[in-house]
């Protein structure tokens, strides 16, 4: 008789590969009962989650415009978690650097978006820095886990935003929370006519080349991996573990910031309290999905894209409520890492 | 004086479901578990609570399925930390967004795209203890709300008194010692998420069923995370989380105060103390005695 | 009949086989000695008595009962008591809640009579003890005491100790054997584990020993010797030495190591003033049983640890502590105690390969892939790592592992080696190849620190061979007129008088 005995070990290779593959389609199944709930047949709604966008020109700029925020702060998130460092406040340093991109579009007096646009994108990749600074200082000169700190430091920064957009930056022409529109020269270019999709995504992109460049072709990188996968053999190597952990989560938040420049020159043309739709916790889905790797991070970001983009298109023909897509990304991120549990295991076969 | 009374009222109020969330999350950490989960576990216990209490009638069946579920939400974090091992601060913070989720979808698909939040007929009733006197005002309050200060001195006595808490606090500081004294530690640790969860549940129903009696999307506005803070700043000692609550709960009806009488001042920054407050304290006390030594930690024999 | 009963019990972890067909067996109000060197098996085999691990082969009969010990709770249920060396105590608990931990009888905890039978208990055993004190603020003596309260307030009848004076002062221990005596007398049975042969003779009455798995013998400790049971322990094999036999004694001194002294955590001593230097074309041995210094010596040597006080030269120049760094810059090749803290095991074997001396192969801040590349290549055929530049370093065997960490390190032509468990948990081949290497660095001129528990080891490579005890070097031998039973004696903490009177 055939016996099977499941043991820990690695699991093969081909299985490796096919788990990714297996997440989604458990995750599609879980989420089959809200589907059903609310009175559509899951295959149609999957259609229309995962086929339909692809079909349509608009929708396919839809994704890449979706796409933009939570690849940076998935990349943000990246380069955090492979130094070890858990950043969750990549939300806060977007808002950060959302500030400072709105401040420098409303006050430097240019019409020249040349000047105007990089240094929109320097001034919030430093607030998004400073914002992480904190945190950061605290871990590795105290050992104060930053998993806390960092997730304080969000609401702290939704506080401040909300005292500047009621207080002095409130605009005074719509008298809503939100600042003065920023200048048109600090208004991101569309890269594809008629469509929502700007300078922002060429940002994303160059940021994403430049980390994996910098992850994996030099010697700060693979310091960084080193510390992250192993800090007392870094150490034993004559790594300084403490330096690379402050300069990854200051990188993190940078990064971060760029996703608050990005928003607001592309997307708002002003500060407000929504910038953000979670994109700083998404950007963790994007990392974990990524397995902390720069082209994982762009293709769950593009994935977790066309789901959100994909949720709109099923509540317009099939009235699902368009909150799908944030149930099945986070569903994705407990699927996926708990499947990845089968890594570890190895079936085998026993006479 | 009468003024005062009021905002003592209001801080009473305001501090219930901060404080029912807290000592949740407290009894939680103090087995080494860190639920991140609990910003969306409190939404979707408002929610269920309400929804149970507008379809059935009756506000102890909103009250009931609010309670099961943040069990159920403290179950899955359960599965996914203590069963599966997996990191505690991606899997909360995935739970969050899951629940947020999920509240959100079944929102839309019950009530629509309803700009107005719907509300109940009837939301739980407060409780006079005090009639007649210049006390009355800061003693009528939502039965709830005695119950949650009454939870306090259970808690610290379940903690501190009684061979549950003993074994409570052992898996969340040393679980290797506490496994050698023949406990097990991954019930404890579901136990813990259990009790913690069914506090969410309930800092969730009042919010939706006594405080509010409506239920709108903002309706938790970062209180999990409040109650994150609370309990590091609480030393995750019950009477501090108490005092932490309190402190937020008077903050915010300052606040509101101030802001009702036109007072000019950048309230949110009031607003956000008690966060900065709390990081300093971790700043300055760092890994004190009192952090459960295996906050975060998976427990795995061998 | 024996209170307690081990039967046939084999315990494989992998390929090692940690206990082979051990029988065991413990009469009622006795202390019996189980004794053997790290790695023996003593401390697996009580583990299975305790229910941490789970037998592959045998039995267990307690009181002639066969019974099945799948957890702590289960042994503890039949009597059986454990004293680990690492207290499983919860810190931040005081004496009382950590006694009753687990066993708290009734739902609700009346302090008051809990804190009595605390008191009362420990007045049995004729000493006092604060219950509310906080375990965490105690001595390490205090803190084995509340373990010993423990075992007794859960019914213990048997109680075993894991080389419960390995963390202890003298007085501590003195105290330690008194209560031993007084549980003895109310007719518990004892289990103590040990290495150290004075602590068999002064408390036990039987002793058993354990080598490589196996019992080698079972003694009344009163028909047996302190030589008897060395050569017991350590084995007693000739080996084939065939060293080249230079005077290194006019050689430049290249290690120089002056009065190192340390304190754990808890601030018991682990390094006492320890000295030593190694010459160029040496290969000096540091022989000891494990628990003496070795891994503090080593975490100082190869910079992972700073010492309270003492200082050490390399070829003349000062040798910062703490700065892992600045040793490979003073040509230090550094073979860790543990090979997983060498290497990481997420990256491949070219980086692993390269890191130490990531510099090399860096060109503003842009790394030379190429170069690393073929860095590795050569690496990996020049000291046959059976792998692919690219595979994960987790992937490879042991052995490989170690290969590795040779290469990285001794590809840079090092003046000095320290080299600790350089072969521990390979394989014969792996070993043999680790040796004759370290044999080449010296012919080559380094001079070579080997810290290794394998005493055959040692006197295979060693040109001279340094018996560390207690954290202090206690002796000094040159290969050649090294004896094994003084030696054995030596680390086991015999005086030397005594050493010299029986051989």
């Amino acid at each position: 008789m055939l016996k099977l005995r499941i043991e820990r070990g690695s699991a093969p290779v081909w299985f490796r590969a096919i788990i990714p593959v297996i997440a989604v389609l458990i995750t599609f199944i879980l989420v089959s009962a809200l589907v059903i709930v609310a009175g559509a047949s899951p295959l149609s709604a999957f259609f229309e989650l995962l086929i339909n966008p692809l079909t349509k020109t608009t929708a396919r700029a839809d994704i890449l415009m979706m796409a933009t925020p939570i690849l940076l702060t998935g990349i943000a998130v990246t380069v955090a978690f492979a130094a070890g460092y858990y950043n969750i406040g990549a939300e806060g340093q977007l808002y950060a650097g959302g500030i400072a991109a709105a401040w420098v579009g409303t006050q430097l007096q240019t019409e020249s978006s040349v000047l105007m646009i990089p240094l929109m994108l320097i001034a919030g990749f430093i607030a998004g820095m400073l914002w992480a600074l904190l945190p950061a200082i605290l871990k590795v000169r105290l050992q104060v886990d930053e998993v806390v700190t960092t997730l304080l430091l969000n609401s702290v920064m939704l506080f401040l935003v909300s005292a500047l957009l009621n207080g002095p930056w409130r605009d005074p022409v719509s008298g809503w929370p939100q600042s003065p529109t920023i200048l048109a020269a600090a208004q991101f270019p569309v890269l594809i006519p008629r469509s929502r999709v700007h300078l922002g995504a060429i940002v994303a992109v160059i940021v994403a080349l430049v980390i994996w460049w910098v992850m994996s072709r030099t010697r700060f990188g693979i310091e960084v991996r080193a510390v992250g996968k192993n800090r007392d053999a870094a150490r034993f190597l004559g790594i300084p573990v403490g330096n690379r952990i402050l300069m990854a989560a200051l990188i993190s938040g940078g990064i971060a910031g760029l996703a608050g420049v990005s928003e607001v020159g592309g997307i708002h043309y002003y500060m407000t309290s929504t910038l953000s739709s979670n994109f700083g916790y998404i950007g963790v889905i994007v990392a974990t999905l990524g397995a902390l790797t720069v082209p994982g991070a762009i293709l769950s970001a593009l994935f977790l894209a066309l789901v959100n983009r994909g949720a709109i298109s099923a509540s317009r023909e099939l009235d699902v409520p368009v909150y799908l897509g944030d149930v099945i990304q986070a569903a994705l991120l407990l699927v996926g890492l708990a499947t990845l549990l089968l890594n570890r295991y190895r079936i085998r076969r026993i006479r | 004086m009468d003024s005062l009374i009021l905002l003592f009222a209001a801080m009473l109020r305001i501090s219930t479901p901060i404080l029912f969330a807290s000592l949740g999350e407290t009894l939680v950490e103090r087995a080494g578990v860190l639920n991140l989960g609990i910003e969306g576990t409190l939404l979707l216990s408002a929610f269920s609570g309400f929804v149970a209490a507008q379809f059935t009638g009756s506000l102890w069946l909103g009250l009931v399925a609010a309670v099961l579920t943040g069990i159920a939400l403290s179950l899955l974090m359960g599965l996914l930390t203590v069963t599966f091992g997996l990191s505690q601060h991606v899997c909360g913070l995935g739970i969050t967004l899951l629940a947020s989720g999920v509240a959100l979808f079944a929102f839309r698909l019950i009530y629509g795209g309803a700009s107005t939040p719907p509300a109940l007929e009837t939301s739980f009733v407060t409780l006079d203890i005090l009639p007649g006197t210049a006390f009355a005002p800061l003693f009528s309050q939502h039965w709830l709300t005695y119950i949650s200060l009454l939870c306090v001195p259970l808690v610290h006595w379940l903690l501190y008194r009684t061979a549950f808490g003993l074994r409570l606090r052992a898996v969340g500081e040393q679980p290797e010692a506490a496994d050698t004294a023949g406990i097990n530690v991954y019930k404890m640790r579901y136990l813990a998420l259990i009790l913690g969860g069914a506090f969410m549940g309930l800092a969730g129903a009042f919010l939706s069923l006594a405080q509010l009696g409506a239920f709108s999307h903002g309706i938790i506005n970062g209180r999990g995370w409040v109650a994150i803070a609370i309990v590091i700043f609480g030393n995750w000692l019950p009477y501090r989380v108490l005092a932490g609550a309190l402190l937020f709960g008077g903050v915010q009806a300052l606040q509101l105060r101030l802001q009702a009488e036109g007072v000019p001042l950048p309230y949110e920054l009031l607003l956000a103390l008690p966060y900065i407050l709390t990081i300093v304290a971790i700043a300055f006390v760092g890994r004190n005695a009192s952090y459960p030594a295996a906050l975060l930690k998976p427990y795995r024999r061998e | 009949m024996p209170v307690l009963e081990m039967r046939g019990i084999t315990k494989r972890f992998g390929a090692l086989v940690a206990n082979d067909q051990i029988t065991f067996d413990i009469e009622a109000g006795e202390v019996h000695a189980l004794l053997g060197e790290n790695g023996a098996g003593k401390s697996t085999l009580m583990k299975i008595l305790y229910g941490l691990y789970q037998p592959d082969e045998g039995e267990i009969h307690v009181q002639g009962q066969r019974v099945s010990l799948k957890s702590p709770a289960d042994a503890i249920a039949q009597g059986i008591g454990f004293v680990s060396q690492h207290f499983a105590l919860i810190p931040t608990f005081t004496v009382t809640e950590n006694v009753i931990l687990g066993h708290e009888k009734q739902p609700i905890l009346q302090h008051a009579a809990m804190r009595r039978q605390v008191v009362e208990t420990a007045e049995k055993l004729r000493f006092n003890i604060d219950p509310d004190a906080i375990v965490g603020h105690l001595s390490v003596g205090q803190q084995q005491r509340v373990e010993i309260l423990k075992a007794l307030y859960r019914g213990c009848r048997v109680l075993i100790l894991d080389e419960p004076t390995a963390v202890l002062t003298p007085q501590d221990t003195e105290k330690l054997f008194s209560i031993l005596v007084e549980l003895q007398r109310q007719g518990l049975s004892v289990v103590i584990i040990t290495h150290k042969l004075n602590e068999v003779f002064t408390i036990s009455q039987r002793v058993t020993v354990l080598r490589l798995g196996k019992v080698v013998g079972r003694e009344q400790t009163a028909n047996t010797s302190q030589t008897e049971l060395s050569q017991m322990m350590v084995g007693r094999q000739t080996i084939p030495v065939t060293r080249n036999t230079d005077h290194h004694s006019q050689n430049e001194i290249k290690l120089n190591v002056q009065n190192l002294t340390m304190a754990d955590r808890s601030g018991a001593p682990r390094l006492r003033g320890l000295s030593l230097n190694v010459r160029a074309q040496e290969i000096v041995g540091v022989a000891g049983v494990a628990g003496n210094g070795q891994s503090e010596l080593v975490s100082i040597l190869t910079g992972m640890a700073q010492p309270q006080s003492g200082s050490a030269q390399v070829s003349g120049n000062v040798m910062p502590f703490g700065n892992p760094g600045a040793l490979s810059q003073l040509k230090v090749a550094r073979i860790p105690e543990d090979r997983l803290k060498g290497v990481i095991g997420d990256l491949s074997v070219a980086d692993n390969l390269m890191l130490e001396q990531v510099g090399q192969f860096t060109r503003a801040g842009h790394l030379n892939r190429k170069q690393i590349r073929e860095y590795a290549e050569r690496l990996i055929r020049d000291f046959h790592i059976k792998a692919a530049p690219d595979d994960p370093a987790r992937t490879l065997s042991g052995g490989n592992i170690q290969k590795i960490i040779l290469a990285r390190s001794l590809a840079q032509n090092p003046e000095v080696v320290i080299a600790a468990q350089p072969t521990r948990g390979l394989d014969i081949g792996a070993t043999e190849y680790v040796h004759q290497k370290l044999l080449e660095q010296k012919q080559r001129g380094a001079a070579v620190l080997l810290i290794s528990e394998d005493l055959d080891e040692i006197l295979v490579l060693s040109d001279r061979v340094l018996v560390i005890f207690e954290g202090m070097i206690v002796g000094e031998f040159a290969a050649n007129d090294a004896d094994i039973d003084v030696l054995g004696a030596l680390m086991t903490g015999a005086s030397s008088e005594k050493v010299k009177t029986h051989a």
